[in-house]
């Protein structure tokens, strides 16, 4: 016994340290999911090949770990050498032995009463570097905890909560930093990127998504505008370690629906940034939707994709954005290569040959009323796309729904909600949901598989030939990643609102995803 | 040391203070701010912070439909300044006075109460002869009234607390013109040729669950179905046009506005 001991000991010892380069290369160490897309090119793929298309039909529940919290569960577990870390509303962080589902340690973060969110005190995960597991919490810190106790090794404040500002998305650890991004578009904050210092905490730098007088940019917003611009940072970026450059998504300009007060493109909201990641200058922007009316949040994860356009290899960036249009971006320089709808819109009457959209002439919320295609919750939404270099095919979880648009006051109020307007589900239509598979390159349509409902859940594709998906009825499932043949579903009796990943544990492939409120893991009979 | 530990920490108490439930007995029993102009502000401090979830006009969204004689959660105005004051923990329904004061709060009260208020409507039937033919022209069979009644259609036991004459006899006449959102009808065909015809109780991409016009819940897999038919817009229940004589209808709408629930 003392001999296994202390075998498992040396395992863990000559494996301890989460370091960068690991990350880096984190498509060579499958076992584990070391970050919240997978790896820096936010794939979402795993190349494990276990569980196949032939024997998915075996794949059964292991554990449950139950979540003690009333709030949506968006967490992505993180897993590393045979310990998975997941974050539970409000802010908290429990590490489970992946053998069993049992915790090894609990953070829980008291947080005040008065936090402010628009859509619930949720966390998408943690991040991981060296020893260390960072987490944001919806009071706007950032902490770093010790990997082994759970134990604060520092909290930093990033912002005032009482302004509306809060942290749900993961943190990406990048080289001897960790970046995080910032929520708070509701409440006319304005908005940033920030990097800390992964070992002491200390601010690296900032890049701020709205600018001030005299910078770049301020141009396009009327007057006093900017103060409460939004251009929230909530979902975490993409990062490409040859170029050195993160890329991150930011949201809907302030107020929501009411454009009047804010006349001009109003940069840098629904945009992609492509910051440096030693110094967070901006090296350039792409914005999808320039003065948004409807609530077109671009906080979406960019996939990173090398590959060959018209004829020619380039460093791209696959982006299927809420506006309900799939994007192809040269990663370089962020130039416009290709783009087309991939779900129903009616706001824009196109794309021009720079990527902007042509929008209907008047197209704007009314105080009756505006019915337009997509819903205010997008084409897609925060949840994870993937690509799989297996099928060479972008997988996306698409909602076919729309909604109304209502124009209302805006009057900013530190700390309130700063809409100016509201919506309303499409009355007798509630719309439906589809995994499709696009070719990366065209956005074509390779084939879909429709669901009942517009969904909140990513999907993961494998080196077995699936996909994975969940939808808001409960159910997990596995479609064949060629065809999109449905071949394995189970019921967790909970909305899912999360991602799934995958690793191994005891040399097995493990299927995880939150839903409703626990940790559900899978392996093979 | 202080002189008086207790002053000293008072700077630190007061903000502990200020999260503590407030004495109920405080906060007046009725609201004191529900004049119509109180009610035209209370709508526009409403569209401008609860109306992106609750529905510029309050009629629902992500939030609760809130144009209701009754709210669950807000029986009286006391409770419903409350909920406005407070938030509901563990929703999204977040505490008001982050950015209202108290005398703006009883304004929106006014205005959300003012959503359910259903307009007295002169009722021109006898209920007692309504209720004999709510018993004997089919309704009981269907609806529930207190306990008694079928399952088949909504509970009518606080019917009248919900909807006035004019809707009442529009439906009596045309049952399909006022269906919930989520109402549908379905029509099943099993795969050894059974024809169930039903209400849709749930559904998901891979099965679905019903109530047959016996009452029975029945489960089923897609994939197992022949066929599966969606009746949007049709409703089990008869059109009462030529059964009942008007002055009957009268009687029946006199009934069910009578009846006001339990509470």
């Amino acid at each position: 016994m003392k001999i296994l001991i202390g075998m498992a000991l040396a395992i863990f010892v000559a494996r301890a340290q989460v370091t960068f380069e690991r990350i880096r290369h984190a498509e060579s160490e499958p076992g584990n999911w070391l970050t919240y897309s997978g790896d820096y090119s936010a794939h979402r793929y795993s190349a494990l090949d276990q569980i196949t298309s032939q024997n998915v039909k075996h794949l059964r529940p292991l554990w449950v770990h139950q979540i003690d919290a009333l709030d949506k569960a968006e967490t992505t577990p993180l897993v590393v050498d045979g310990i998975m870390y997941v974050t539970e509303s409000p802010s908290n962080v429990v590490a489970l032995d992946t053998r069993t589902g049992r915790p090894m340690w609990s953070f829980l973060r008291a947080v005040p009463k008065d936090v402010r969110l628009c859509c619930g005190q949720v966390n998408r995960g943690v991040a991981l570097l060296g020893d260390l597991v960072f987490v944001g919490t919806v009071d706007a810190h950032l902490i770093a905890l010790d990997r082994r106790t759970g134990s604060v090794r520092w909290d930093v404040t990033v912002a005032n909560y009482k302004t509306g500002h809060a942290i749900t998305a993961a943190p990406l650890a990048v080289k001897d930093k960790v970046v995080i991004g910032i929520a708070g578009g509701e409440f006319g904050i304005r908005g940033f990127v920030d990097a800390y210092d992964a070992n002491t905490g200390k601010q690296a730098w900032r890049f701020w998504t709205v600018p001030v007088k005299g910078e770049p940019g301020i141009e396009t917003w009327a007057g006093d505008s900017w103060k409460t611009g939004s251009a929230a940072t909530w979902i975490t970026g993409s990062y490409d370690p040859d170029l050195n450059v993160i890329y991150w998504g930011t949201g809907n300009p302030g107020p929501d629906w009411n454009g009047d007060v804010r006349a001009g493109d109003n940069l840098y909201s629904d945009c992609l940034l492509a910051l440096d990641a030693d110094t967070g200058k901006l090296k350039w922007h792409f914005q999808f939707t320039p003065h948004d009316v409807f609530d077109l949040d671009s906080t979406e994860v960019p996939v990173l994709f090398d590959g060959m356009f018209r004829g020619s290899a380039r460093k791209l960036i696959l982006f299927a954005n809420r506006n309900a249009f799939y994007y192809v971006l040269d990663r370089e320089n962020g130039k416009f290569l290709h783009g087309r709808p991939y779900a129903k819109q009616t706001w824009a009457r196109q794309l021009d040959d720079r990527g902007r959209p042509v929008p209907v002439p008047g197209i704007e919320p009314t105080e009756e009323g505006l019915k337009i295609y997509p819903h205010p919750a997008g084409g897609t939404n925060w949840y994870s796309p993937s690509y799989s270099p297996k099928n060479n095919l972008f997988y996306v979880a698409a909602r076919e729904s729309g909604g109304l648009y209502f124009k209302g006051e805006a009057d900013y109020k530190p700390g309130a909600e700063f809409n100016g307007g509201g919506m309303r589900n499409l009355p007798g239509d509630p719309g439906f949901g589809a995994i499709r598979a696009l070719e990366p390159t065209t956005g074509e349509l390779r084939w879909q598989y429709e669901l009942f409902s517009p969904p909140w859940a990513g999907v993961l594709s494998t080196a077995g030939g699936l996909v994975f998906g969940g939808c808001d009825e409960g159910y997990f499932f596995a479609l064949d990643s060629s065809t999109g043949k449905p071949l394995w579903r189970f019921q967790t009796g909970g909305k899912i609102v999360s991602n799934p990943i995958s690793y191994l544990s005891e040399s097995k492939q493990h299927v995880a995803i939150a839903a409703g409120h626990a940790i559900y893991v899978f392996a093979l009979d | 040391m202080p002189a008086s530990p207790t002053l000293s920490f008072l700077p630190l108490l007061l903000p502990l203070w200020l999260f503590q439930a407030e004495p109920t007995s405080e906060i007046p029993k009725q609201n004191p701010h529900a004049s119509a102009a109180d009610v035209e502000r209370g709508a526009r401090l409403f569209r401008t912070n609860c109306g992106v979830c609750h529905g510029p006009a309050g009629n629902g969204g992500r939030g609760a439909n809130l144009a209701q004689p009754s709210l669950r959660r807000a029986s009286n105005d006391q409770a419903l300044f409350l909920v406005i004051r407070q938030g509901i923990p563990g929703t999204e329904m977040p505490p008001g006075w982050w950015v209202l004061d108290d005398h703006e709060m009883w304004q929106v009260a006014a205005y959300v109460r003012s959503l359910g208020r259903v307009p007295p409507e002169n009722v021109h039937g006898d209920a007692q002869a309504g209720e004999r033919l709510f018993r004997t022209t089919g309704c009981i069979g269907c609806h529930q009234v207190a306990l008694e009644g079928g399952n088949l259609g909504p509970s009518l036991t606080d019917i009248g607390s919900r909807r006035g004459v004019s809707y009442l006899r529009a439906v009596l006449l045309d049952p399909a013109s006022s269906l919930p959102e989520d109402f549908l009808q379905v029509q099943a065909v099993t795969s050894d040729g059974k024809r169930i015809t039903g209400i849709r109780l749930n559904e998901d991409t891979w099965s679905i669950q019903l109530r047959d016009l016996s009452g029975h819940l029945l489960s089923f897999w897609k994939d197992d179905l022949a066929s599966l038919e969606k009746q949007p817009g049709r409703s089990p229940m008869p059109s009462y046009r030529g059964r009942l004589s008007d002055q009957e209808l009268d009687h029946v709408v006199a009934y069910l506005v009578s009846l006001r629930g339990d509470r």
